[in-house]
Formats: structure tokens, sequence, C-alpha cells
């Protein structure tokens, strides 16, 4: 281990940034699509994973650059969302929301092992884009400049998507149609327009996570697996479907987790579980949480 | 279904099947004893799932860490399989006290997403002790001894006395939610706010069921270690969690039998995948099939069949097929 200086917990701060980033966006999309069609994606993790691969296949087969898999991607991805909530998820509303949960499992566990079999269980490389390889001057150390590049995006996407939400008409008719949907409808909103959008970019968001974790990371079919529980934990800790929330806690969150890890290493994996718990202990609604509706 | 004499003859028949199930052309001893076992931790998980409408995605703390515990203390020369059992199983029941205590407080699908996240601690606790756990090698278990002068190396003595305790284990399930006790947790799945109004702790009780569905689960975990000689992070992991969910619902939510049922058909199933081209992929397979059940099949197995049945027979009580909610009583029988 190296030793504990103020440059190396820096450089630790932007290592969680870095992390923290790919939370917040996939945080947010899970949070939105909660929000809106009162369902938890499990196979959120698993949209992430085709992110990456359809950045992967892209370069190998068609030689997609990386800046134009960081579009389509998260359209192809979003597009197979649309598919899947219009004929899967929608059969489902209406009854308790676990059904919905349970669908999607059963969807994470078709599709992995439909890129295992497809893809093979070992990772491929993706080759992070040449304007953006090597290390940048920061005063304090040389970053590397991929990473740069990963908080910056994730900061612009989560900060539009917050501005959005919270300050534009179609932003109004999404919290509308999650406040108080029959009265939406009533004033002639199309909600189940509104719901398909909503979940289809939910998605393309943990897409667009994909492909930018791609070149960090080896692309491989389970990459989205312990993702989908450390989102899980963030967005309880955040307050479930709470914009805000999510974008807060997941970069805080990747923050806490990189410096817990230089104070005590082997918390490390686990570290983000625990304040999980002691929020559910001493703010059961989650940080930016309303409290639970009596079920 | 749960009580009444044809649930006593569905026990029995099952029970039937179970004593004859090692001589049946083509089962592999083993195949039947982790059969058993899943069949067991699926019965405890219905207590759970079926009784108090509590969906957990963290069983595998109670199934896997039992496993551990048992396995560690055999390894390090434990001469008694069933003491180091019960041990399993009394740390299954500390963790789903203390754990049951963090998740109970919130319900639903954060109850199931609290549940799935405080697995992942437990699996990575095992995966970074490897001195005590081997990593993820895993750990093997030396002996399994004797018990009544019976040496429980033998494959099928071992299956008959994880047979016996696997009915056991039913029985009590099955007696617990035809008690009092029972009647509670269906009054507060049926309405919680009037059951509390009453003036049931309903947190406490729900807390209850966690721990007889967590030990129970522990015990099964236990047995399922000694039938592989091997304490491993698959049992931790949160897709053996979700292994036991799919047989409990496959069988069918809340009718205690079904489960054994969903676990039979689930490993089996899994087992014939496994020999097919897509080998291990067995997922592609039983996800397909586990959605298939979401979709048009709620009541799982054992639930559409006594579903149908009763639907021929008339009928006095209103339909209690509420669709909004994911225990709908499928046995209407149970009061």
């Amino acid at each position: 281990m190296s030793q504990l200086t103020p440059d190396y917990l820096l450089i630790q701060i932007f290592n969680g940034l870095v992390n923290g980033g790919f939370y917040a966006l996939l945080a947010l999309g899970l949070s939105i699509i909660f929000g809106m069609l009162r369902i938890v994606n499990f196979a959120h993790g698993t949209m992430y994973m085709l992110g990456a691969f359809v950045a992967y296949y892209g370069a190998q087969e068609i030689h997609l650059p990386f800046f134009a898999a960081l579009i389509v991607a998260p359209l192809v991805v979003g597009a197979f969302g649309l598919l899947l909530e219009v004929t899967l998820l929608r059969r489902l509303y209406g009854l308790d929301p676990l059904y919905n949960l349970l669908l999607t499992f059963a969807l994470v566990l078709v599709i992995e092992d439909l890129m295992r079999l497809v893809a093979g269980a070992l990772g491929s490389p993706y080759e992070t884009p040449a304007m953006l390889a090597g290390a940048t001057n920061l005063g304090f150390t040389e970053y590397p400049t991929y990473r740069l590049f990963v908080i910056v995006v994730s900061v612009i996407v989560c900060a539009a998507v917050y501005v959005i939400i919270e300050r534009t008409q179609l932003g109004a008719k999404i919290r509308a149609a999650t406040e108080k949907p029959d009265l939406t409808r009533a004033f002639g909103i199309d909600t189940s327009r509104l719901v398909s959008a909503t979940f289809a970019f939910g998605v393309a968001l943990a897409a667009l996570g994909g492909v930018l974790a791609a070149p960090n990371t080896n692309v491989q079919p389970t990459m989205g697996d312990s993702v989908i529980i450390n989102t899980f934990a963030i967005v309880v800790i955040g307050g479930m479907g709470s914009i805000l929330g999510s974008i807060v806690a997941g970069f805080a969150l990747g923050v806490i987790a990189a410096v817990g890890a230089v104070l005590f290493p082997p918390i490390a994996n686990t570290l983000i579980f625990i304040v999980m718990v002691l929020v559910i202990l001493f703010r059961p609604a989650g940080l930016f949480g309303k409290p639970e509706r009596a079920a | 279904m749960i009580a009444g004499r044809r649930a006593a003859l569905v026990g029995v028949a099952l029970l039937a099947i179970g004593l004859v199930l090692p001589f049946v052309h083509g089962v592999y001893i083993v195949f039947a004893i982790d059969l058993v076992c899943f069949a067991l931790a699926a019965v405890a998980f219905d207590l759970l799932l079926g009784f108090t409408g509590l969906l957990s995605f963290g069983h595998a703390l109670f199934w896997g860490g039992a496993g551990y515990v048992s396995t560690i203390l055999i390894a390090h020369g434990v001469t008694s399989f069933p003491l180091a059992v019960l041990a399993g199983v009394g740390y299954a029941f500390v963790l789903s006290v203390v754990v049951g205590a963090v998740a109970v407080r919130r319900s639903g699908i954060y109850f199931a997403m609290i549940t799935l996240a405080i697995g992942e601690i437990q699996y990575f606790v095992a995966f970074q002790l490897i001195d005590l756990t081997g990593g993820e090698n895993g750990l093997p278990e030396p002996t399994r001894g004797t018990l009544f002068g019976l040496s429980l190396e033998n494959d099928h003595v071992y299956y008959y006395l994880v047979l016996a305790i696997a009915a056991a284990g039913t029985l009590l399930a099955v007696r617990a939610v035809t008690s009092p006790f029972g009647a509670v947790l269906a009054a507060m799945r049926e309405n919680e706010t009037r059951a509390k109004s009453i003036g049931y702790d309903t947190d406490r009780f729900k807390l209850a069921a966690f721990v007889m569905s967590g030990t129970l689960a522990g015990l099964a975990g236990a047995l399922y270690a000694g039938a592989n000689r091997l304490a491993s992070l698959d049992a931790v992991d949160w897709h053996t969690s979700g292994a036991i969910v799919m047989m409990t619902i496959l069988g069918g939510i809340g009718t205690i039998y079904g489960p054994i049922v969903g676990a039979a058909v689930f490993q089996s199933l899994d087992f014939f995948v496994s020999k097919t081209a897509i080998g291990d992929k067995t997922n592609i397979v039983m996800g397909l099939v586990f959605a298939i059940v979401i979709l048009v099949a709620r009541r799982g197995i054992v639930g559409e069949l006594l579903h149908h049945l009763n639907a021929r027979r008339p009928r006095f009580v209103e339909d209690e097929d509420d669709p909004d909610r994911l225990v709908a009583d499928v046995a209407g029988e149970t009061a």
C-alpha cells in the first residue's frame, strides 16, 4: 500500500468520482424508471453490459468509433428496452411491483447466459480512444485523461437530466405522471407513451454507463452483476425515486468507497452495503426520500 | 391445502416419492440429496414469502452461511457432523435476527433490494477470508462422520437422514402457518393496518417469520454443504438466492408443498438442460421458464392445479384472487 499522503488521497477521490459517475448514471436511470413505472428494473446492470457490448461489437464489426458508440449504444439498448416494456413489462402493471422485479430478474438470467453463449465468459478488452489516451497534469499528479473524461461526461449528463426533469415542460409532465398518473391522464396526456419513453430513456442511461466503462474494464457478460447490486444499495441510500438523491448518493458513495478502501482495504467491496444498512437504521426512507406510503 | 386430510395426503405422497427416489432408474444419489435440501430451503422460503408477502433476495445468506460454518468447524477438527450442522443452524438463526431487524423496517421491493445487498456483505467476507473459507476454491468438508453408529459417509444413509430432517422441517413449517401465529401472519398479509390497530406488533411477527425461514434455510444449506462435501462461494452468491426464489414461485407461493414440487422441477430441468448443447448456460432456459410463470401462471404449478380443482366445486367464499397482490390465497382452504 502506498503512503497516505494528501496527494494520494486526492487521487483516490478522483478514482471515487469515476466510479461515482457510473453509479450516478445507473442510479439515475433506475430512479427515473421507478418514479414513473413503480418498478425496479433488475435488468439495469444487464443493460449496462449490453451497452458495453454494442460498443465492443460495433468497433469489431464496423469500426464504430468510441464517440459514435456513446450515441449509438444508448439508442440500440434504449430501443431494446422499449421492446421489452411494450411486449413484457406492460403486462404486469397494476400488479404487485414485485412481479416486475421478478420478471426483470428472469431477463437478467436469460440475457446474461445468452451473451455468455455468444461472446464467451471471458472478457474482451476495448481500446481507449486515442484522443483520450495518456494522462493529464492536474497539478498534484498525472491523472489518466480517459478517467477525467468519464467524470466530466457523467456530471454533464446527470446535470442535464436533472434540469430536463425539474425545469422543462416535458419534465413537468413526467413529474405529474409520477405523482398522480390518473389526474395526468385526465388532462389529456398520453401517460402510456410517456411510460414507454421513460423506460427506454432509463435503460439508455445504463447503456451509456456501459460504453463509458468499456475502455476501463474488460467487456464481459457478467460485468453488470456487481454493478446492479451496488446501484440498488445506492438508490436505497439516496431515496428510491429521488432524482437528486440518486445523483448525489452515486457520486458520494463512489468517493466514500474509494477513500474507505484506502483507509481500511478489506472493506473496499462492502462499504456501500454497510452505509446502506446504517441509512436504513437511521433514515429508512433514504437520504432524499419521502417516507414510504402505507402498503 | 395446508391443513386437513387432503393436505396430509399430499404430504404423505411427497414423502413416499422421497423414500423411493434413490431407487428410480437414472437418479444420482447426490442429485437426490441436493434436491431434498433445496426443497427444504424452498419450503422455508415460502414460510416467509407466502405468509408475510416479504420477498427476500438474500436467502443465500443463511443457506450458504450455515454451510460455511458447519464445514469450517469440521475442517478444524470437530468430529461430530450433527454438532457442526447445529452450529451452522445457530449461525443462520443469529444472522437472520440481525438481518431481519434491519430489513423488516422496509417492505415490498425495498425489502428485496435490501436483503440482496446485505447478502453481498457475507459474499465478500467469505471471498476475502481465504484462510478460513478457501476463497474462490471453496472449503472441502473432510468427513460426515457417523450418527447412531451409522456411517454418514454412505450417500444413501445420508440421503435418508436429510429426507427425515426435511420432512420434519416441512411439518414444522405447516405447523407454524396453521397455528395462531400463522393466523396473525395471515391477518397482517390481508390488512397490515388493521392487524396493527388490533394491537399486533406487526414488525415483530414479520421478524419472527423471517427468523424461522432463515434458520430452516440454514439447516438446508448446512446439509447441502455436507452433500457436496464443500462449502463454496456459489452457495453465498445472489444467484443462489434467486434460485430459491424461483423454485418457490415455480411451485406455488403460499402452498408449502408447492415449493417442494418447484424445487424438484427446477433441479431436474436444470440437470437435463445442462446435458444439452448449451451446457452450463442453463439460465437461458430457467430464466425463460420463470418469466413465463411470472407472466401467465403466477400461482405456480401447485397453485394453478389447486385453483382449477377448486374452481370446479361450488364455492361459498368470495373469490380471493386479488390481482393487486403478490400473495393471493391460492389454496382457499387455509382458514
